[in-house]
């Protein structure tokens, strides 16, 4: 079956008939055509000249060709987020290096600010960062305490003040986003995709000004398919399937007929020929049926012409200082190799996503930004630290793991505490026949023998020796 | 219990396979009758309530032991099975097993250096610090490439398929293996051969999977219950076990006789569904077992797992002694860091006492009195239990509380009732968070509710509508202090969420406070005595003598309670948000400046002592000290419920009475928006509709109908406000966030607005119509829910009905909402409850794993943050200020 089918396709795409059977009785799929070289094509059909006619009539893979071009849009050129300290901040941070004092970066740049704002003489400088220095001595958290629970109620707690309404009209109004609860659930299982999967791609400096260029690559970003650009029909009296391209969307797109052809070839659904005719195409087939044209009819329809796999709608906010484009669906991967899309702001609101295209460290980030941004929304008022917590608890194993008991919570070393948390009888039963040991010193397992916890004041003991 | 002073801590626990030699030897007797009594109700010999197990009667003596009912906790026994059974709980085991290792010769089914290779890997991988999913993991890809191997290596047999049949047969290539069968084969597995297999055979040995021998739960763990009627009810476990031993008494029999194969065989495989249904009667596949009424057992498996199970019912959670659960009442007499006490729960809860020789008399002169003395008809603690070292209790009683006062020697415990300032824990659910249980200080009271402050009632979310809440009484000195310095209410104004207060002014206070220092009225001497009577004060607010009588400044009174060097400026919550703010030249009085403890100017709202956003109560909390904190809270909102009490403060449907013409406007302002509407419908019907971007044309309409409905509620609001001013009790309310919102307003004076549901008009109901009050595929705004009428007026019955959906949303969504984010926070627990801050203030868990280098970046407690800011520099600023004021005077 396979290699009949092989046969059909390569027929479809040119090659003539012998050759075809050759080629599918050397074991080759079209795919495996596709990406074979030369060399190895000639081993089989025997005469260059025919290979290199076959690869032009497969199209090859331009492998070679697609490498190049994509190694040069996969050098990222990361612009150095992280900028020297400067100015003012510099002599505090100077001062504070002298005096051995190891403040974040980010407030001695407000205290710069501020000084300059107020206009503080150049001798008090010091003592502003001695009282600084001591609030923040003051304001550290202590040792031993049990900060995870504390963050855990501080993100669970004002859950039960979120809404369920799941949609919610973010940004953008075209685009609908979930929010409240359900998206924070969803933020915390680590679902692959969300329900409302969603972009915001920036757009190089130069042109985030250009309403047409922003145009033109929503263009490139939303999914297209051929019946949003033409006018499919069956022609039952001759046979064969007409396709009417709309000229004004067509050039809006920036469209030629052969392109929809290229398009339609491509798709392994679309069986029959196609020919151009002035501005129609034609599919036909050799031995007409009618259920056949059908089912070109529909598949004609809905083969995507232009945009990326995913992307249902792009919509653009000019927000004054450039304008931004909010997609519907998202496909980060694809996104960021269009020209003139800003790679360092393009963001996706699936932090899976964004951990499968950026890495890790982006998704903890990803995480973060999602978990606060619906909190916000909500108008309730969580710390950041306590969210940071959440996600870099997610992402400590360098990738991203639910909080639940598929990812956090099956991963705990204590028998105990996952049993007394889900599938109890499964974790006894392993736990018995691996000899595990449980060593008791988390919450859950001291809690359940009946003993001090090894947190906060149960993590410290006092001793007395009486003098002598 | 802890003698002397000695903690003992369990260090680890190991799990591990119990072997049939193991059981028959731990075991008390082996049980072979399946009958429990006999005709005088005495436990049979050898049956399964065999005294030998362990007594439940009191009276009975435990013949292992020798113990009474509550000195022994009863032994095992264990019954010989005639077949070998299938354990349910490693079938899956079992099946890697046999599929990985070779039938004939019993070797994992791959090259001895391969085998190797692997524990090497899985050494490896244990060096690393993998856990047990992990190792899971590899092993069951061990036993995948094992499985590829169709031909032994080692004896050439060639491997046929094995199939499991759920739950518990094995094919091989369709024909039966019985559990004999397959006991042989686990037995030829050697032991280097199961490590890479994911078992250890230091604890277990894969034959022992298969059951011969069955252990019998002592007697304790499944009592029978005798019912009133006389008659015994056995306990699940014990009617599963009698099955079992039936059926394997009829199976030996018919064995033992030569029977047919197949009769042999159907009882076989009814001993095998007994022992499966005795572990786990919930496995898929099989019927689950009943009790004779057609309820289901509770086995094994179902009594540790889920929420009711042992784990979570029992273990997770215990219940506790000394602790009392009543219905609360609120009493703004009590300190914030007090609770009220009935009498009647202050004689039943206890606190030890140990006598020592400095309060020996005291002691003696308390338990003398009795158990429930009283001074001039009022409570005093007294004595229920005296506990000598021995551990015996005697109880106190009236008649022998003297003879018993005389005995009391050092060392000896008394058990007193609680008295005022004793510590205890108070609680209410749902425990969301850290301050849901607090420690408070007793107050004894008259009556049988708790009562408590009415500024602690947000972090405890608690209302007094029926709320129950429960109080624990601390046993220990250390326990004591502890809860003391960090559990104390005090302690808590500070939220650790956000960094902000959340015990604070709410409702009456916060209206209380802004008729205080609004616009800044005068008090006279009698009124300000009158406030002050129930403060302890030393001295009062300077007075201003006007018209020849001593008068008062509001603000000057509010002044009197602010600490000295508090320098504050915020915006209160009246604030109109005008365009450019007069700051200090406020015309609403809204614009609060607070300088060295002085109120200048400003109204004293939410923003400056409300719970979760007083700016005052935060900054007096975060920098002066959270016994400041407390005094303060304390005491204004004593002054502000006196100054509420002064002016008197009610609110009635007469509130929202605005002048004819203004109703008018708003009539015909409503009138206007579905007027509009119903041109947009007409418009969409006719296709005149301009389509909006990214919407289709019913989209848009739907739309716009929003938006336009919403303009009205909004106009109609603004009118509203603009007729009532702060002179209406009803707007101060809203305005000052005491209560209620000027929606809430809008809703009475003007009109509720459109109805939503899932955000979006009513659109369901009848066919093409919401209701059949309308015409079909009628799309104004009366026919999807926009309401005219407000609350005053009363509503149409039609939007009454609208108004029903809308409100029925409502309760649907809190009621998942309830459960959906219970879940969500156990999860987040259960994953993070064993993070900690270290000495080098890196986060790790209980596995030394870094989960980060510092908290939150910058190791900064968000408790002590500023709204999450390490350092408010404003705040140094003025210190500074103030620092070189006070260096240059």
């Amino acid at each position: 079956m396979a290699k009949k089918d092989t046969i059909k396709a390569l027929i479809r795409r040119g090659v003539d008939e012998n050759t075809a059977t050759k080629l599918a009785d050397a074991g080759m799929t079209l795919g495996d055509v596709k990406s074979a070289s030369v060399e190895e094509l000639t081993g089989i059909v025997g005469d260059e000249e025919k290979a290199k006619g076959i690869l032009d009539d497969v199209g090859r893979k331009k492998k070679s060709k697609k490498k190049k071009k994509k190694k040069k849009k996969t050098v990222f050129t990361i612009p150095d987020k992280i900028k020297d300290i400067t100015g003012l901040a510099k002599e505090l941070k100077e001062i504070c290096d002298k005096k051995g004092y190891d403040l974040p970066r980010s407030l001695l740049e407000e205290t710069a600010g501020k000084i300059e704002e107020e206009g503080i003489d150049e001798e008090d400088y010091e003592l502003v960062l001695d009282l600084i220095q001591e609030r923040f001595e003051n304001r550290k958290i202590d040792p031993k305490e049990s900060i995870g629970i504390v963050s855990a109620q501080s993100i669970g707690e004002p859950g039960t003040q979120m809404t369920m309404k799941t949609f919610h009209y973010a940004g953008v109004a075209e685009i609908g986003v979930t929010q409240g609860l359900p998206r924070m659930i969803e933020i915390v299982d680590a679902r692959k995709v969300p329900s409302t999967p969603m972009m915001e791609v920036h757009l190089e400096d130069d042109i985030k000004k250009d309403r047409n260029m922003a145009k033109k690559i929503a263009s490139e970003l939303e999914v297209t398919r051929l019946i949003d650009i033409a006018e499919v029909e069956l022609d039952i009296t001759e046979m064969k399937v007409v396709i009417k391209p709309d000229k004004k969307k067509m050039k809006e797109l920036d469209l030629q007929p052969k392109d929809i052809v290229k398009c339609l070839k491509k798709s392994r659904y679309v069986k029959g020929n196609l020919n151009i005719k002035g501005d129609h195409i034609f599919i036909t087939q050799e031995e007409p049926k009618y259920a056949l044209l059908h089912n070109d009819v529909e598949q004609a329809k809905n083969t995507k012409i232009k945009g990326l796999k995913g992307v249902k709608r792009a919509v653009i906010r000019d927000t004054g200082v450039e304008h931004i484009l909010f997609t519907e669906g998202s496909n980060l991967q694809e996104v960021l190799k269009i020209d003139g899309v800003d790679i360092t702001n393009t963001i996706s609101n699936s932090p899976v996503e964004v951990y499968d295209v950026l890495g890790v460290e982006a998704a903890r980030n990803a995480i973060i930004r999602e978990a606060r941004e619906t909190l916000e929304e909500q108008g309730l008022d969580v710390d950041i630290r306590h969210i940071m917590l959440v996600a870099d608890m997610m992402t400590n194993e360098g990738d991203i793991k639910a909080i639940g008991r598929h990812g956090v919570s099956g991963k705990k070393t204590s028998v105990l505490a996952r049993a007394a948390f889900e599938i109890t009888s499964t974790h006894l039963l392993r736990a018995a026949i691996v000899g595990e040991v449980d060593k008791l010193d988390g919450v859950a397992e001291n809690i359940i023998v009946g003993q001090p916890i090894t947190q906060g004041t149960g993590a410290v003991e006092v001793k007395y020796t009486p003098k002598k | 219990m802890n003698q002397r002073g000695i903690t003992k801590r369990i260090g680890a626990i190991r799990f591990a396979y119990m072997s049939p030699k193991e059981i028959r030897k731990l075991s008390a007797t082996k049980i072979i009758t399946p009958d429990t009594y006999d005709d005088d109700g005495f436990p049979i010999e050898m049956g399964l309530m065999d005294t030998h197990l362990g007594v439940i009667e009191p009276g009975l003596r435990c013949k292992t032991c020798g113990g009474r009912v509550d000195q022994c906790s009863g032994h095992f026994g264990h019954i010989e099975l005639a077949m070998p059974v299938i354990h349910v709980g490693y079938v899956k085991e079992i099946k890697k097993l046999l599929r990985s290792t070779c039938s004939d010769c019993g070797h994992v089914l791959m090259e001895d250096e391969d085998r190797d290779h692997f524990v090497e890997e899985m050494k490896h991988l244990d060096r690393l610090g993998g856990d047990s999913l992990d190792m899971r993991k590899l092993a069951k890809e061990i036993s995948k490439s094992a499985r590829k191997n169709k031909v032994c290596p080692h004896c050439k047999t060639e491997q046929r398929k094995i199939m499991l049949d759920k739950p518990t047969t094995f094919r091989e290539d369709n024909t039966k293996l019985t559990p004999k069968e397959v006991r042989a084969r686990l037995e030829r597995i050697p032991d280097r051969d199961l490590v890479p297999l994911g078992i250890n055979p230091h604890v277990v040995r894969p034959e022992w999977m298969v059951l011969s021998v069955l252990l019998v739960p002592p007697v304790t763990v499944r009592p029978s219950i005798t019912l009133e009627s006389g008659d015994r009810s056995e306990d699940d476990l014990t009617h599963k076990l009698v099955d079992i031993l039936r059926i394997n008494q009829r199976l030996r029999e018919n064995r033992d006789v030569g029977s047919p194969q197949l009769i042999v065989e159907d009882l076989w495989d009814l001993l095998q569904y007994h022992v499966n249904t005795y572990f786990d009667n919930q496995t898929s596949g099989i019927p689950p077992a009943r009790h004779r009424s057609g309820r289901t057992l509770k086995t094994l498996i179902q009594r540790l797992k889920g929420k009711e199970g042992r784990f979570r019912q029992n273990l997770s959670g215990k219940r506790v002694n000394f602790s009392s659960r009543t219905v609360i009442s609120p009493d703004p007499w009590l300190s914030i860091n007090q609770v009220g006490v009935p009498d009647k729960a202050a004689r039943e809860l206890t606190v030890p006492l140990k006598v020592t020789p400095e309060n020996i008399d005291y002691v003696k002169e308390m338990v003398s009195k009795g158990p429930e003395p009283t001074e001039r008809g009022k409570y005093i603690a007294g004595a229920n239990y005296i506990i000598r070292p021995d551990g015996r209790r005697i109880r106190v009683t009236e008649m022998n509380a003297e003879t018993v006062a005389e005995k009391i020697e050092v060392g000896f415990t008394v058990e007193r009732g609680l008295q005022d300032g004793d510590i205890v824990l108070f609680n209410r659910q749902p425990s969301l968070h850290r301050m849901s249980m607090m420690a408070h200080e007793v107050k004894i009271v008259p009556g049988k509710t708790f009562r408590l402050n009415l500024a602690v009632c947000p972090p405890y979310n608690a209302d007094f509508d029926g709320d129950e809440m429960n109080l624990h009484v601390l046993q220990s000195e250390e326990a004591r202090a502890e809860a003391k310095v960090i559990m104390r209410v005090q302690e808590n104004i500070l939220s650790p969420r956000f960094g902000g207060p959340i015990i604070g002014a709410t409702q009456d206070h916060i209206s209380g406070l802004f008729f205080l220092t609004y616009q800044n009225p005068l008090f006279s001497r009698r009124e300000v005595v009158s406030l002050f009577s129930n403060i302890k004060t030393e001295n009062f607010p300077p007075a201003v003598e006007i018209d020849g009588e001593k008068m008062w400044y509001g603000k000057e009174i509010f002044s009197h309670f602010l600490p000295d060097g508090l320098n504050q400026e915020f915006r209160a919550s009246i604030c109109e948000t005008c365009e450019k703010c007069l700051k200090q030249e406020c015309e609403h009085d809204a614009y609060v400046s607070i300088e060295d403890g002085y109120l200048k100017t400003g109204t004293i709202d939410e923003n400056a002592v409300g719970a979760f956003k007083g700016e005052v109560v935060d900054k007096i909390a975060r920098d002066m000290g959270t016994r400041e904190a407390r005094m303060f809270i304390d005491r204004i909102t004593t002054i502000a419920l006196g100054t509420i009490t002064l002016r008197g403060f009610t609110t009635a449907i007469s509130d929202e009475d605005l002048p004819n013409q203004a109703v008018q406007q708003m009539r015909e302002i409503l009138k206007k928006a579905a007027d509009k509407v119903k041109g947009y419908a007409e418009a969409y019907r006719d296709g005149e509709l301009e389509q909006m971007p990214g919407r289709d044309l019913k989209e848009t309409l739907e739309v716009m109908a929003m938006k336009e409905t919403g303009k009205a509620r909004d106009t109609v609001g603004t009118i509203a406000s603009k007729h009532l001013g702060l002179g209406n009790n009803f707007v101060v309310m809203a305005k000052t966030g005491a209560r209620a919102s000027m929606l809430n307003l809008t809703q009475m004076a003007g009109a509720l607005g459109q109805q939503a549901i899932r955000g979006e008009r009513p659109s369901r109901g009848y066919e093409e119509r919401t209701l059949s009050h309308f015409e079909r595929g009628s799309l104004g705004a009366e026919a999807k829910g926009f309401v005219q009428s407000c609350y005053k007026e009363g509503l149409k019955p039609v939007e009454y009905f609208f108004h029903s959906m809308a409100g029925r949303e409502g309760l649907v969504d809190t009621a998942v909402r309830t459960s959906r984010s219970g879940y969500m926070q156990r999860r987040l627990i259960h994953a993070m409850e064993d993070l900690m801050v270290y000495n080098d203030g890196s986060v790790r868990n209980t596995g030394d794993t870094m989960i980060q280098f510092k908290f939150g970046e910058d190791g900064i407690d968000p408790m002590r943050s500023k709204k999450g800011d390490a350092v408010d520099i404003n705040d140094i600023l003025t210190e500074l200020k103030a620092v070189k004021r006070g260096g240059g005077a």
